[in-house]
C-alpha cells in the first residue's frame, strides 16, 4: 500500500443510507465482486480527495450485529478486525447510522467502536431528521461516544463533504477494544438509551407520512389491491415502453444485415455475417430495452421502500409453499432474468428458504422466454375475441405466465415435504420508512445489471450463435445433392439424433436442434431457429419465420414447445450461476433434472393431450 | 401477556424475550434488535392471511415478525397516552 492511499471500510446498519452514501462518494468507478467462496458481495471504490490522497473505500454488507447469524456479519467482522484472508485491514472505519433511527443505529455503533479501531461516525439522512423536528446535539454525542461525528445528507449532491473533509484529515485515534461477551452485550442497549436521553430530542417516533402510507399500502384489502396494480402497471410498461425500443434494435440489425447482403460478395463469410450475427445478436440484444425498462421499476420499488411492504402482504402464502415473503422480490426479479433474481436472493438470510427460492426461480417466465412465446403464439394461435375483452394471444400468454408462477408454488410446496429439516426460520424483516428513489442510485443499479446482460450476451450468446451458424452451414451438401443444404451439415444429424428423444413431444428436427442453443440462453432459440431457416430457405426473418414454422408443424407441437419453454432446464448462465451462489454441483444437478423431468412430462401430456383433440 | 396477542393498534413495553428452545437464535436476534425490557413497542399492522405475519414498531424501527417469533416476546399491555 503506498503512503497516500486510505482504505476506508463502510459499515452500518441495513437501510442507513450507505450505499447512496458510496454511490455518492465514488460515482461510476465501482468494482463488485464476490468474497472467495462465498455469496457476499464486495463492493469497492475509490476517489481522489481535495488534498490528493486516494481513498479507496470497501462497501460492507449492512449489518444489524455482530452475532455472526449469516455470513455477511461474519465476513464484515472479520474484515473490519483485519482477519479475512487476503483482505488488508481497513485504516479508517465509516459507521454510517440513519439519523431518524439512531435507537437502533447506534447500538451497532458501539458494537463497532468496541473493536478497538478508528472509527468516524457518519450521521446520514439529516435532512429528514431536520424535517421531523429531531433535534440531535452532535458535539454531546461525540463526545460521549468518543468519535469523530459528522453529518451527511447521502441523496443531496454535496452531501457527503463534511465526511470528505474529515476522512480526508488526520485518522482519529481508535477507542481501546473491548471483549465481547453476553454481558457486555446486553449492556449495549442500556448506553444507548442513557445516550439517546442526553443528545436526541425526537417529536415523533416515525414519520406521519409513512405512518398513513402504510394504513393504505398495508391494509388487508387495499394493499393487496395496490401491490395488484403496481405489478400490472410495471409489466404494462415493460411492453409499451421496452417493445418499441425492442423493434428498433431488431429492424436496425434487419438493415444492417440487409446492407452487408450488398456489399460482401456471396461466400462463407457474408454468410455468418449475414445470417449468423446480424440475424442471431439482433433478435438478443433486442431484448436490453425490455429488461432495462423491468429493473428500473423493480430499483425504483426497492429505492422506495416499497418491496419489503409486498414481502409483507405475501409472507403467509409464500410461507404455505416453503417460500418466504422476503423471497419475493427475487422472484419478481426472475421474471427479467433469473440471474439476477438467484444473485437477489443474497437477502434472504436463512438457507433453507434462499435454496428454495434459488431452485423455483427458474420457473419464473423471464424475458428471454418471450421471444420463443411471441414467435409460436404469434404463428398459431389465432386473432380470436374470447368473451368480446380478452384476446386469444393475450390469453395464452397470460396463461404461460400462470403456469410457471403454479409450478413454482408446486415445486416449492413439494421441497417443503421433502426436507428433513422442519425447524422454525425467521422472518423478521425491517420495513424501512418510504424514500424518495434517487436517479443516481437508480442509473447505477441499471448500469451494473446490464453490464451483466451484455457481458452475457457479447460472450456466450455470440459465441453460440456462431457456432450455429458453423454447424448448420458445413459440410456442404455433395455436388448433384437435392434436399436442402442444412440436410447435409453438422447441425442436420445432430438434429435429427436429438428427434430420437423429443419426438414424443412432437418435435421435429429443427426444434430438436433449437433446444441445443436455448440450453446456452433460450432466446437464442429463435435466433437458432431464424438462422436455420434462413440457411434453409432463404428469406426467414420476422413474418417470414413465423411463416416458415406454421408451414412446417403442427398446433400441438407448438403447444408441446411452448409448455417445454415454461418448465425446461434454465439456460446455461443460470446453472453457473446456481453453482456459485450456492457452491454445489449437487444443486445444479437438482436444478437441472427436476426441470427437464417436468418439462418433459408436461410437454409430452400437452402433444399427446392436444393431438386427440386438433 | 405475548407480544402476538396484542391487539391491532395497541401499545405495551417489552418484559423479556423467552427462548423457545435451547441456544435460540431467533430470540438472541429479537433481543439484537431492541426487544430487551422496558421497550415501548406497538402493532402497527397485521398481514392480509390469517393476521400473520405481524407489524411491530419498536423506536423508530417496524419489524414484520411473524406470529411464532412474536410469541417469543412477552409485554405488559400499556394505555395509549
Amino acid at each position: 500500500m503506498s503512503a497516500d492511499t486510505l482504505r476506508i471500510a463502510l459499515v452500518g446498519n441495513p437501510n442507513c443510507g450507505k450505499t447512496a452514501l458510496f454511490n455518492q462518494l465514488t460515482g461510476g468507478r465501482q468494482k463488485v465482486a464476490n468474497y472467495a467462496g462465498v455469496t457476499v458481495e464486495r463492493k469497492e471504490g475509490r476517489f481522489t480527495a481535495p488534498s490528493g490522497r486516494v481513498l479507496q473505500i470497501l462497501d460492507l454488507p449492512g449489518t444489524y450485529s455482530f452475532d455472526a447469524a449469516s455470513p455477511d456479519e461474519q465476513i464484515t467482522r472479520d474484515v473490519l478486525e483485519g482477519n479475512y484472508p487476503g483482505e488488508a485491514a481497513p485504516d479508517l472505519i465509516v459507521c454510517v447510522a440513519d439519523a431518524t433511527n439512531l435507537r437502533l443505529h447506534l447500538r451497532f455503533v458501539l458494537e463497532v467502536k468496541r473493536l478497538g479501531r478508528p472509527v468516524v461516525l457518519a450521521l446520514n439522512m439529516m435532512d429528514t431528521a431536520r424535517r421531523r423536528g429531531i433535534e440531535i446535539d452532535v458535539p454531546e454525542l461525540q463526545r460521549r461516544l468518543g468519535l469523530p461525528v459528522v453529518e451527511t445528507i447521502a441523496v443531496k449532491r454535496g452531501g457527503a463533504r463534511a465526511l470528505i473533509e474529515r476522512v480526508d484529515g488526520e485518522v482519529p485515534e481508535a477507542a481501546p477494544a473491548q471483549p465481547d461477551d453476553p454481558i457486555s452485550r446486553a449492556d449495549l442497549h442500556a448506553q444507548v438509551r442513557e445516550l439517546l436521553a442526553a443528545t436526541v430530542r425526537m417529536p415523533r417516533a416515525t414519520d406521519a407520512l409513512d405512518d398513513a402510507l402504510d394504513r393504505w399500502a398495508l391494509h388487508p384489502v387495499f394493499g393487496l389491491m395496490i401491490l395488484a396494480v403496481v405489478m400490472f402497471l410495471v409489466f404494462q410498461a415493460v411492453y409499451s415502453f421496452g417493445k418499441p425500443m425492442s423493434d428498433l434494435i431488431g429492424d436496425g440489425f434487419d438493415w444492417l444485415g440487409a446492407q452487408l447482403g450488398v456489399w460482401l460478395p456471396e461466400g462463407p463469410l457474408r454468410g455468418l455475417l449475414k445470417d449468423g450475427i446480424c440475424t442471431g445478436l439482433g433478435t438478443v440484444l433486442g431484448f436490453l430495452p425490455e429488461i432495462l425498462v423491468l429493473f428500473f421499476f423493480i430499483l425504483t420499488l426497492e429505492e422506495s421502500g416499497y418491496l419489503p411492504r409486498a414481502a409483507f402482504l405475501l409472507d403467509r402464502l409464500m410461507l404455505g409453499v416453503g417460500l418466504t415473503g422476503r423471497s419475493f422480490i427475487p422472484l419478481l426479479s426472475s421474471f427479467a432474468c433469473a440471474i439476477p433474481g438467484i444473485m437477489g436472493t443474497r437477502s434472504i438470510q436463512d438457507p433453507r428458504d434462499r435454496l428454495t427460492t434459488i431452485l423455483v426461480a427458474p420457473l419464473m417466465t423471464c424475458s428471454a422466454r418471450l421471444p420463443v412465446y411471441a414467435l409460436l403464439i404469434g404463428a398459431f394461435i389465432p386473432m380470436h375475441r374470447v368473451l368480446g375483452i380478452f384476446n386469444l394471444q393475450g390469453l395464452v400468454l397470460f396463461a404461460l405466465y400462470v403456469a410457471g408462477i403454479g409450478g413454482a408454488m408446486l415445486v416449492g410446496w413439494v421441497i417443503k415435504h421433502l426436507h428433513r429439516d422442519r425447524s422454525e426460520h425467521a422472518l423478521l424483516m425491517e420495513l424501512p420508512a418510504y424514500r424518495m428513489p434517487q436517479p443516481r442510485d437508480v442509473a447505477i443499479g441499471l448500469y451494473e445489471r446490464s453490464a451483466i446482460f451484455l457481458k452475457r450476451l457479447t460472450g456466450v450468446i455470440l459465441a453460440l450463435t456462431i457456432l450455429m451458424w458453423f454447424i448448420s452451414t458445413f459440410p456442404s451438401p455433395p455436388a448433384g445433392a437435392t434436399g436442402p443444404a442444412i440436410d447435409y451439415s453438422i447441425a442436420g444429424y445432430l438434429g435429427r439424433g436429438l428427434q430420437y428423444i423429443f419426438a414424443p413431444l412432437g418435435f421435429n428436427w429443427q426444434i430438436s436442434l433449437s433446444l441445443i442453443p436455448a440450453f446456452a440462453a433460450r432466446e437464442t432459440a429463435v435466433a437458432a431457429l431464424a438462422t436455420v431457416y434462413a440457411v434453409a430457405g432463404g428469406d426467414a426473418q420476422g413474418s417470414g419465420l413465423a411463416h416458415a414454422l406454421t408451414t412446417n408443424f403442427s398446433l400441438a407441437s407448438a403447444l408441446s414447445l411452448l409448455v417445454w419453454f415454461a418448465f425446461a432446464p434454465q439456460c446455461m448462465s443460470t446453472l453457473a450461476v446456481i453453482r456459485r451462489e450456492t457452491n454445489s454441483w449437487r444443486n445444479v444437478a437438482i436444478s437441472f433434472s427436476y426441470m427437464f423431468a417436468v418439462a418433459y412430462a408436461a410437454s409430452l401430456i400437452t402433444y399427446q393431450v392436444t393431438r386427440l383433440f386438433l | 401477556m405475548r407480544l402476538s396477542d396484542l391487539p391491532k393498534g395497541a401499545s405495551a413495553v417489552v418484559e423479556r424475550v423467552e427462548d423457545s428452545h435451547p441456544d435460540d437464535l431467533i430470540a438472541q436476534r429479537l433481543r439484537d434488535l431492541g426487544f430487551v425490557e422496558g421497550e415501548q413497542v406497538r402493532l402497527v399492522a397485521r398481514g392480509p392471511i390469517g393476521a400473520d405475519p405481524l407489524l411491530v414498531q419498536i423506536g423508530s424501527t417496524r419489524f414484520a415478525l411473524r406470529r411464532a417469533e412474536a410469541a417469543r416476546v412477552s409485554v405488559r399491555a400499556q394505555e395509549v397516552a
